[in-house]
C-alpha cells in the first residue's frame, strides 16, 4: 500500500516536473523521492494578527497555541475579557463598546476564536474604512485598527495616545504580483 | 545608507528580542526564535481576481547577515486551515513542507484527521513544488496545472509596527506612542511561503475562516 501510495506520488509529481518546471530532472525526482511519512504534531497557529501576544496571559501563550479553533471560545474568551478591560480604560463602564459596536465580551467572544475571516467575493481587508474582516491584505495597518478598537472607545476619539502607533506602512513597497512580498533585506 | 539601515536593523534585532514580540513573532515560550515560530499569516484577492493568496511567515527578525544562511526545517510542516462551511473546524488544507531545496506542496484537500496532528496528504491529487529561493536571488516561482501558484524563500517581514515603544508602554515606561512611530520590523526578514488558488478550489464563493499551524514531526 505504501508503495503504491509512494508511487502515485512520484507520478504525480513527475507530471509536474514535465508540465511546468524548466529543469527537468524527472530522474533525479523517482530516484530520490522523498520522504513525507510521519505524524507531525502542532507547535503553533495564529489567525488574526497579534491576538495571543495581546490577550493571552503568559502562563497560557502555549496552552492557546494547541487549542483548535473551534474550542478557544470556551477556553479563552473570559481571559481574554479580563485582559482586555485591564489593558484598556475604553472598555471601564459596562455600557462601554468599540466602533464595531461590540461590548468587551462580545469583541473578545469574536477575537477568542483566533481564524481569519476572508470573503471569496471581492475586497480582502482586515478594515479599510467599509470593508471589516474580509480578509487581511499586506498593506493593511492591522496594528493601528486593533490598537483602536482596543483603545479608541465608539468614535476611534478615545485614548488617542494609545490607539495608533504612528507606523502605517511597511519599509519596502509590496509588489502588484506574485509574490507579492518585497525582496529581502 | 543603505549600509546604515541595516546597521540599524541589526540593532533593533537585537533590542526587540528581548521582548516579547508582534504579528505572532516569538508569541509563546515553547516556539520563540524557532523554526516552527509562525510570524504571520495573510489570506488577500490575487492580481487574477478569480485567485486567493495565503502567505505564511516563519523564523522572524531574521537580520540581512543571517539571511543567506536561513534554512526551513525540514521537520516543520506549515500547514494553511480552511473551514468552508462555517464550524472552525477544517475543511481543506494545503500542506508546504521542504525537502532538500524544495518545497512541496499538497492540498487544498480534506485532511485525513482534523485538529493537532497530522500526516502529509501525499495522495492530494493538487501538489507542486517550487525551488526554494536563495538570498539574494530573484524570486523562483511554478505554477501548477490547477493553477496553483507557489513560492517559498526569504523576503522582507511585511509586518510593521512600533512594537519596542507598545511594550514600553505596556512595561509601564511610556504613557502612549511616539509620532512618528518607528518600525521595530524594518529591515528585517522572514522566511515566507506564498500559495495563489483559484477560489473555485476553496469554495468558490461566500466566506471561508482560515488559519496556519505549523506541526512538527
Amino acid at each position: 500500500m505504501k508503495t503504491i501510495k509512494r508511487i502515485s506520488v512520484v507520478f504525480a509529481l513527475s507530471c509536474l516536473v514535465f508540465n511546468c518546471s524548466t529543469d527537468d530532472d524527472n530522474n533525479t525526482m523517482m530516484e530520490n523521492q522523498p520522504d513525507f511519512s510521519g505524524t507531525y504534531r502542532q507547535q503553533d497557529q495564529m489567525g488574526r494578527p497579534a491576538v495571543n501576544t495581546v490577550f493571552v496571559s503568559s502562563a497560557s501563550k502555549d496552552a492557546f497555541n494547541v487549542t483548535i479553533p473551534s474550542e478557544q471560545n470556551a477556553a479563552f474568551q473570559s481571559m481574554f475579557q479580563t485582559n482586555l478591560e485591564a489593558l484598556s480604560p475604553a472598555y471601564a463602564n459596562a455600557d462601554d463598546k468599540n466602533a464595531l459596536m461590540l461590548d468587551a465580551a462580545t469583541f473578545t467572544g469574536l477575537l477568542a476564536t483566533d481564524v481569519l475571516n476572508v470573503s471569496l467575493d471581492g475586497i480582502t481587508t482586515f478594515y479599510d474604512g467599509t470593508n471589516v474582516l474580509t480578509g487581511r491584505a499586506l498593506a493593511d495597518d492591522v496594528i493601528t485598527v486593533e490598537l483602536l478598537l482596543i483603545f479608541g472607545g465608539e468614535d476611534f476619539s478615545e485614548n488617542p495616545q494609545l490607539s495608533n502607533d504612528n507606523v502605517s506602512a511597511n519599509d519596502k513597497d509590496f509588489l502588484s504580483s506574485f509574490p507579492y512580498l518585497a525582496s529581502p533585506w | 545608507m543603505k549600509n546604515l539601515k541595516k546597521v540599524l536593523g541589526i540593532g533593533v534585532v537585537a533590542a526587540a528580542s528581548f521582548f516579547i514580540v508582534a504579528a505572532d513573532h516569538i508569541d509563546a515560550p515553547a516556539v520563540q526564535g524557532g523554526s516552527s515560530d509562525i510570524t504571520d499569516f495573510y489570506a488577500f484577492q490575487g492580481e487574477n481576481t478569480n485567485n486567493l493568496v495565503f502567505v505564511a511567515n516563519v523564523q522572524g527578525l531574521i537580520s540581512p547577515s543571517a539571511s543567506a544562511d536561513a534554512v526551513f526545517d525540514e521537520s516543520v510542516l506549515v500547514e494553511i486551515n480552511i473551514d468552508t462551511n462555517g464550524d472552525n473546524v477544517e475543511d481543506l488544507v494545503i500542506q508546504a513542507i521542504p525537502r532538500d531545496g524544495k518545497m512541496y506542496f499538497f492540498g487544498p484537500v480534506a485532511p485525513s484527521q482534523t485538529g493537532l496532528n497530522s500526516t502529509i496528504a501525499t495522495t492530494a491529487v493538487n501538489t507542486g513544488w517550487v525551488d526554494i529561493t536563495a538570498y539574494g536571488e530573484a524570486a523562483v516561482t511554478e505554477t501548477n496545472t490547477m493553477g496553483m501558484t507557489f513560492f517559498a524563500g526569504p523576503r522582507d517581514d511585511p509586518f510593521f509596527m512600533d512594537f519596542a515603544q507598545y511594550s514600553a508602554i505596556i512595561g509601564g515606561t511610556a504613557n502612549g506612542f511616539n509620532d512618528p512611530g518607528a518600525d521595530t520590523f524594518a529591515g528585517t526578514n522572514v522566511m515566507s511561503i506564498v500559495v495563489e488558488v483559484p477560489k473555485s478550489m476553496i469554495g468558490g464563493s461566500g466566506t471561508i475562516n482560515t488559519w496556519v499551524e505549523s506541526k512538527k514531526k
